[in-house]
């Protein structure tokens, strides 16, 4: 079942076509502003393994979030969950993503103030869902955004988490974050190392999380072998 | 012969293929004959064997290069062969020759990049602008897309590379390696009716393959055993699962960096089962796909040609003393100075 841009339930305005989920504007219960988040078919995958994947995501969005609150991570509250419409809703954050931030900075100038409050913010984010066995799975800078009034940071999009609590799991994580920045930021100075320097001091398992990044990179270069 | 067009002769021996083309600047292919060492079924092939393959065929090579083309060496303008990244004596042999050559010849050599060569041949035949690159290949997977001045990896895979997942399933079940591993799963897939599941790894934009390959290899001795299913459907759910990867992560990289397009090259980019699941995803995005067949998809010496020639009209060369060759090579390393002027233009 898909979701119908129409009145009946409120207005439905679609705010973003993601890879695998659209994303829409509406209200919850009378006048509360928030987002629904539905997760398609994917006609290219086989039906067997499209609705395993689908279900399968929706169920560990739902907890991972609720997880994370838990944690003390920052993230929108979870209203509603259908596993028949493939659909979460929950609270609209009003802000910009870090992604956009931070593409402002390499247009005009690091905010040396800012980009350390954000860094900071990042890293002890991290830190908290690590050290509470939660990894995220697709740490990038457009799942992360800023309230606007307090300059917090919320993240969001929690579609690949697991729960975890293997160094190497967490070290994957990071390093999927390293190479976003390193994709995307290049031009922002190395962001990772000021995440990184708040991880450790909020991360109790830094240390074996840090050591096993370092791992990972490793394997990282080592992947380009025969042609 | 002033506004004779640049000519390079390249070749191309990263890994069980040796290809030699002639390519003018404007893509024009005028030749690029190839040869594959070929190992029995269930075997893979081996460094030195394939170096002794490489040196047997390279002369030859050249010659029919050369024939094919209607060229003189005195009319090529530059001499390119792979760097890197590859398998370490293989590598060697052309590095060799184009040394050799370079000198016979007096003319200049131009080192180049395999898995920019795989995408620069990619772009010339389709004619693809600015796409996203899913670059899979018996050695190498990664998503790449352009960003300031250089190819950037997005997203990659943490282990083995899904082209060598593919062959070391086809050793299991002792499918021929003749034309390729991948291309007889291929053909064997399409009998495939029952979809077994298999582990199913994304992690953010990277793929891991490692552990398919292992449950697989278990699944299929006990299942076949037991006659609960057959090879054609081990095939099948294998490359339907690898795939969905795929299309997975390179739909991440383009909502990523807001591209449109995607540009399929390498080796297992011949396949057309991954073809078709790209161009769903790509239609429902409103994208295009550029595809190539197995010309210039699989390993080949005007690729490298192509590549280096772009480098060499762009005023690089490669002094003797560094036409050396290397095992690692990132994409991410190579400026690439032609993409900037392209965008310059545009």
């Amino acid at each position: 079942m898909e979701i119908k841009a129409d009145g009946s339930d409120g207005s439905l305005v679609l705010i973003k076509q993601g890879a695998e989920a659209r994303v829409f504007e509406s209200t919850f219960v009378g006048s509360r502003r928030c987002i629904i988040k539905e997760r398609f078919s994917k006609k290219y995958r086989h039906p067997t393994l499209d609705s395993k994947l689908t279900l399968k995501r929706l169920n560990a969005e739902a907890r991972c979030m609720t997880k994370a609150r838990r944690l003390g991570v920052v993230t929108p509250v979870l209203y509603a969950v259908d596993t028949v419409m493939h659909t979460l809703t929950f609270e609209y954050v009003e802000g910009p993503s870090v992604k956009d931030i931070l593409l402002g900075f390499g247009l005009v100038g690091v905010d040396e103030e800012r980009m350390a409050d954000i860094t900071t913010q990042i890293g002890n984010a991290i830190g908290k869902l690590h050290d509470g066995g939660l990894v995220h799975g697709d740490l990038t800078t457009s799942n992360m955004l800023l309230r606007s009034s307090v300059n917090q940071l919320v993240l969001i999009d929690f579609g690949l988490s697991f729960t975890s609590t293997l160094p190497e799991d967490k070290a994957v994580d990071l390093y999927v974050l390293e190479r976003a920045l390193l994709s995307m930021h290049s031009s922002c100075g190395n962001v990772m190392d000021r995440i990184l320097a708040a991880y450790r001091k909020s991360s109790k398992q830094w240390s074996s999380t840090l050591n096993k990044l370092a791992e990972v990179r490793q394997r990282g270069r080592k992947r380009t072998m025969v042609g | 012969m002033k506004d004779k067009k640049l000519i390079a002769l390249g070749f191309e021996g990263s890994a069980n293929k040796i290809g030699v083309g002639v390519v003018a600047i404007d893509g024009t292919i005028l030749s690029n004959p190839r040869h594959t060492y070929i190992t029995p079924p269930g075997q893979g092939f081996l460094p030195r064997e394939t170096a002794q393959h490489h040196h047997q065929h390279i002369l030859p090579l050249v010659k029919s290069a050369l024939e094919t083309a209607g060229v003189t060496p005195d009319e090529i303008d530059c001499i390119c062969y792979t760097k890197g990244p590859g398998m370490g004596a293989p590598l060697q042999v052309s590095a060799v020759v184009v040394r050799v050559l370079s000198q016979l010849w007096k003319k200049p050599i131009v080192g180049v990049n395999h898995c920019v060569a795989h995408i620069e041949m990619g772009r010339i035949v389709t004619g693809a602008v600015d796409p996203v690159v899913l670059y899979v290949s018996g050695g190498n997977t990664q998503v790449i897309a352009y960003s300031e001045g250089r190819y950037r990896i997005f997203g990659e895979t943490i282990d083995i590379a899904v082209g060598n997942c593919l062959d070391r399933f086809a050793r299991v079940l002792t499918l021929s390696n003749d034309p390729s591993p991948g291309y007889n799963i291929e053909q064997l897939a399409k009998k495939g009716e029952k979809f077994i599941e298999l582990p199913y790894v994304v992690k953010g934009m990277d793929v891991s393959f490692s552990g398919i390959l292992s449950f697989i290899e278990a699944t299929a001795e006990e299942k076949l055993k037991n006659n609960e299913c057959s090879p054609a459907d081990l095939c099948f759910s294998l490359q339907e699962t690898l795939f969905a990867m795929l299309v997975e992560i390179t739909e991440r990289a383009m909502a990523h960096c807001d591209k449109k397009d995607v540009l399929i090259v390498g080796g297992v980019g011949c396949n057309e089962r991954l073809q078709k699941m790209m161009q769903i995803m790509c239609s429902e995005r409103g994208g295009k796909l550029f595809a190539t067949d197995d010309r210039y998809c699989v390993d080949n010496g005007a690729m490298i040609a192509y590549t280096g020639l772009l480098e060499y009209a762009n005023g690089a060369s490669t002094p003797m003393e560094e036409s050396t060759f290397t095992q690692r090579f990132r994409t991410d390393e190579v400026l690439a100075t032609w993409r900037e002027k392209e965008s310059a233009i545009a």
